[in-house]
């Protein structure tokens, strides 16, 4: 495996460098209908789960198959989805924000044989590789982050909980039979690099053990004051111990503040948190974005933990069936999940979802915590 | 034959959902063949290691990665992330595993050549994996050794004019919704504002700046579907002045039954007959749309622009023609003191292309000026905003108080006032008091 230069010079880096030239521009990639109808589109509709048609003003149309993927994805796979736009699609196609791909052909003869052609493609292991779906009022694609793949401070990992929770949600990213959309977001810590506070049902990765102190390394490899001010609740002092007769110069944790976020592992490898019992998953719901009806919520915590199950997590897939599955067959047309709840009243959501309720749901933690008790007489029995 | 045995990453090969571990293990079968002949720039078997290093977390309940300190290209701050395993003996393949942010396109429109650009680099010079996309919105490379990243990035530049995206206490790569492209709903072209402002911006791209991360993101309408209102510093959401634009003759026909109405997105439910008055008109949050003797009204003054009745009836009902945009500031993800939604700083601006977005960038300026004052180190805009509050943002960036910037006005009285507000200032004379007042 010899070195081989792109013409790169170590030596003078300025040499020949080209920098803060930014993304591509959009428009070399738009597809031909799309450059000639853009800002021009009267109306969608849905033709079948995973299927769109948009129509525009000239009455030019683009259909769209929508195929949920994994984000997670190898040069093989993406090569191979270059394949299948060249062969139908003139070589364009575009990725979603929640991770899926979408096919675009402009006329109705070409759905067919594209949609066969993707639905004939599977892994060796047996499952889809493009899965048709993830339209309408049903679950399309879960946003992530890294996990396990990547990450040095998840609680659970990404990928593995995503595959087993669409997997027994499958029947509801192909159908169309929710009250409307409804959307699951996962994170592998508090951090939320996916930022799922805001979905229908977010999958959360949560420590629930304060760091290690690897005291006879901590100063060798730390910078203890950025790992004290990394702390977000001033949970770490300077301290000194003894280290096998030894004095050193260390920290202190004070256990009952730490929040167990993981930043002063990102400031010191010395303090690592990750723990088999003590790492696990909370379930939030509630959450959505859009200002449709009424305005974007926060999920809230309605499961405080469950365990970390690798490989398949039973026990976070099935609370979430049941919860999608609760939500189905009690909520109005339009009501978002999060709107639903609020109509019958946690107290009901919790009854209805077979949910226990354990002082963990209670907020504590500053100031918000007060408005979210109950501050009136009426609730439910 | 697989290098590691894997038995609990087996068991997500099956089911119907894509499987991450079968796409794994074509890529090392792949990598281990060779059969494009690539002068392979990284260890061969670095996909095998990667599964055997996630299966031991697999077994675990625990990651294998470490921190990565601080690596990157020359002259940037950010679009590396520094990634080390902490099992190097056992999977020296993923030894060293960086990630790379390469900026995406608008909207994520590809081509196939581009991406097949794209993928000879990584597969002779990287793992070959990649995550399609991150939650900011990049593409991620993951897993490459320090010296490839000039190389990638000598490449990418030189041979695809393409650049990294941002990470760290930066402006991130910025992200927008189809919008325009495809959508009927956008307000304006969030493609073109999206690029103009990641162009216009780069220097606060690539080289850390600012107090903490900032990112600004796109959404056509009210809808949302990037979640801007949730997960970006500044959204810049799409909406309209003027009067939503009705179709009555395709409003009987949703009525009649001939259209499905949102599209047809609730074909699998069991839900009758469309009902316009249940469905649209009692579900309107403002109350302001009346449906009589086969005559859809709507208030629009007093709409408050939801989208429901446009989302429901897309074919009737279309968005305004006097477009522009909202502009919500210090949406963030809970760490630390809490989630934080978006707040509305400027209601209404106009989103003008022919002059640069100049009255957009009037906005951005001096709210990074006081942010870059007075934010603490690792402070996001909205921790700063709600630490020195709302008043302090609007003072600075020179915008008007108006009553749409709040839910309500305050219930508590405790107005700090400053001495110029009040007549005569604070100075006084205490004798001259005293004259009409006894001790
Ligand atoms: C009532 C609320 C919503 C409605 C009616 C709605 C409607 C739409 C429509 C019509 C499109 C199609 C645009 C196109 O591709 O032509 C779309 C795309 C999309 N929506 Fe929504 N949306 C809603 C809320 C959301 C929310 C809350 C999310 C995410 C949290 C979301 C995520 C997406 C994504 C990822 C796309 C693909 C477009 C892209 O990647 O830019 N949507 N939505
Ligand atoms: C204090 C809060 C946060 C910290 C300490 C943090 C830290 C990190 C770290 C260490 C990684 C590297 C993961 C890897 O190994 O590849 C990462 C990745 C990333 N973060 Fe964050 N993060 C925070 C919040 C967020 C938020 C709120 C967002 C977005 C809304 C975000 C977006 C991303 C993205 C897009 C990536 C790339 C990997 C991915 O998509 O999963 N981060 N972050
Ligand atoms: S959410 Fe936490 S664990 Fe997951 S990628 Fe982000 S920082 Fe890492
Ligand atoms: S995990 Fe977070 S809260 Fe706990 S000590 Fe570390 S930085 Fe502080
Ligand atoms: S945010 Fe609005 S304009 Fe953008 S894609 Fe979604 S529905 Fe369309
Ligand atoms: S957009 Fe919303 S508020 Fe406006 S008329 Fe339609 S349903 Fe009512």
């Amino acid at each position: 495996m010899a070195f081989v230069s792109s013409g790169y010079n170590p030596d003078k880096p300025m040499e020949n460098r080209i920098s803060d030239i930014g993304p591509r521009k959009y428009d070399e990639f738009y597809p031909e209908v799309i450059k000639n109808n853009k800002g021009k589109w009267l109306y969608h509709d849905i033709l079948e789960p995973g299927i769109l048609v948009h129509v525009a003003e000239s009455g030019d149309k683009i259909y769209t198959i929508r195929c949920g993927g994994a984000r997670l994805m190898s040069t093989s796979l993406i090569n191979e989805i270059c394949d299948i736009a060249d062969k139908h699609c003139d070589g364009h196609l575009r990725f979603t924000t929640r991770n899926n791909i979408e096919f675009m052909v402009d006329s109705e003869d070409k759905v067919k044989p594209l949609k066969e052609d993707l639905e004939s493609r599977k892994f060796a292991g047996g499952s889809y590789k493009f899965p048709i779906g993830g339209t309408g009022a049903g679950i399309t694609n879960i946003v992530h982050t890294q996990g396990w793949i990547h990450c040095h401070t998840p609680a659970t990992d990404a990928s593995g909980p995503v595959k087993a929770a669409m997997d027994v949600l499958f029947d509801d990213f192909k159908s169309m039979r929710l009250p409307a959309h409804l959307r699951v977001s996962l994170a592998c810590c508090l951090n939320m690099c996916g930022a799922v506070h805001c979905s229908d049902i977010a999958i959360l990765g949560y420590h629930r053990k304060p760091p290690l102190l690897d005291h006879e390394y901590l100063d060798k490899l730390c910078e203890i004051p950025l790992a004290i001010a990394a702390c977000p609740t001033a949970a770490i002092k300077p301290s000194k111990v003894e280290f096998k007769g030894q004095e050193v110069k260390s920290v202190a944790v004070k256990d009952d503040r730490c929040m167990f976020c993981g930043n002063c592992y990102t400031m010191c490898p010395s303090m690592p948190l990750a723990d088999k019992e003590g790492d696990g998953i909370v379930i939030m719901a509630g959450g959505k974005v859009s200002n449709r009806i009424s305005a974007p919520k926060f999920s809230k915590v309605v499961v405080a933990f469950l365990p970390n199950e690798a490989p398949r997590w039973p026990q976070t897939t099935t609370v979430i069936k049941n919860m999608v599955d609760a939500y189905a067959s009690n909520a109005n047309k339009y009501e978002r999940l999060g709107e639903w709840a609020e109509r019958i009243g946690w107290e009901r959501f919790f009854d209805i979802c077979e949910l226990d309720f354990t002082h963990h749901l209670i907020d504590d933690f500053r100031d918000p915590a007060y408005y979210t008790w109950r501050q009136t007489t009426n609730f439910k029995f | 034959m697989a290098k590691h045995d894997t038995p609990l990453l087996d068991q997500l090969e099956s089911g119907p959902w894509p499987s991450f571990v079968s796409d794994l293990k074509q890529e090392a079968e792949k990598r281990a063949k060779n059969e494009a002949g690539h002068e392979l720039q990284i260890p061969v078997d670095v996909v095998d290691d990667l599964l055997g290093i996630l299966e031991l977390s697999f077994k675990h309940g625990k990651t294998h990665w470490k921190h990565g300190g601080i690596v990157g290209v020359f002259g940037y701050g950010g679009g590396v992330i520094g990634r080390y395993c902490d099992q190097p003996e056992l999977f020296p393949g993923v030894a060293h595993f960086h990630t790379m942010r390469i900026a995406q396109p608008g909207a994520k429109f590809y081509t196939s050549d581009y991406l097949r650009q794209l993928t000879d680099i990584w597969d002779r010079r990287g793992s070959g994996i990649t995550n399609m996309h991150g939650s900011t919105g990049d593409i991620i490379f993951i897993g490459t050794t320090t010296p490839q990243l000039e190389e990638i990035y000598y490449e990418i530049s030189h041979n695809m004019n393409q650049d990294l995206g941002g990470s760290g206490s930066n402006l991130r790569t910025p992200a927008d919704c189809i919008g325009q492209a495809r959508c009927e709903y956008a307000c304006y072209d969030t493609q073109d504002l999206c690029y103009n402002l990641t162009m216009e911006y780069q220097d606060e791209l690539h080289r850390p700046a600012f107090p903490y991360k900032f990112k600004f993101k796109f959404d056509g309408c009210p809808n949302g579907c990037v979640a801007a209102i949730a997960r970006s510093d500044m959204s810049f959401i799409g909406t309209w002045k003027d009067d939503i634009r009705i179709d009555d003759e395709a409003v009987k026909a949703y009525v009649g039954g001939e259209f499905a109405p949102n599209g047809g997105a609730h074909a699998d439910g069991d839900w009758g007959a469309f009902d316009i008055q249940k469905e649209i008109i009692a579900l309107c949050p403002t109350g302001c749309m009346k449906y009589e003797d086969g005559k859809l009204e709507i208030d629009n003054r007093e709409c408050t622009r939801c989208m429901h009745c446009i989302n429901a009836m897309p074919r009737a009902l279309r968005i305004g023609k006097e477009t522009g945009c909202s502009i919500l500031c210090g949406a963030k993800a809970p760490i630390l003191d809490g989630a934080q939604m978006g707040s509305l700083v400027v209601p209404f601006v106009e989103v003008n292309a022919d002059d640069d977005y100049q009255a957009i960038k009037d906005v951005i300026e001096p709210l990074w000026d006081w942010w870059m004052e007075e934010g603490k180190n690792r402070e996001r805009l909205g921790e700063t905003m709600k630490r020195l509050g709302f008043n302090a943002l609007l003072e600075a960036t020179g915008i008007a108080p108006v009553p749409q910037h709040v839910q309500e006005p305050r219930s508590n009285p405790y107005i700090f006032w400053k001495e110029e507000e009040v007549e005569g200032g604070w100075t006084r004379d205490i004798d001259e008091f005293r004259k009409d007042h006894q001790r």
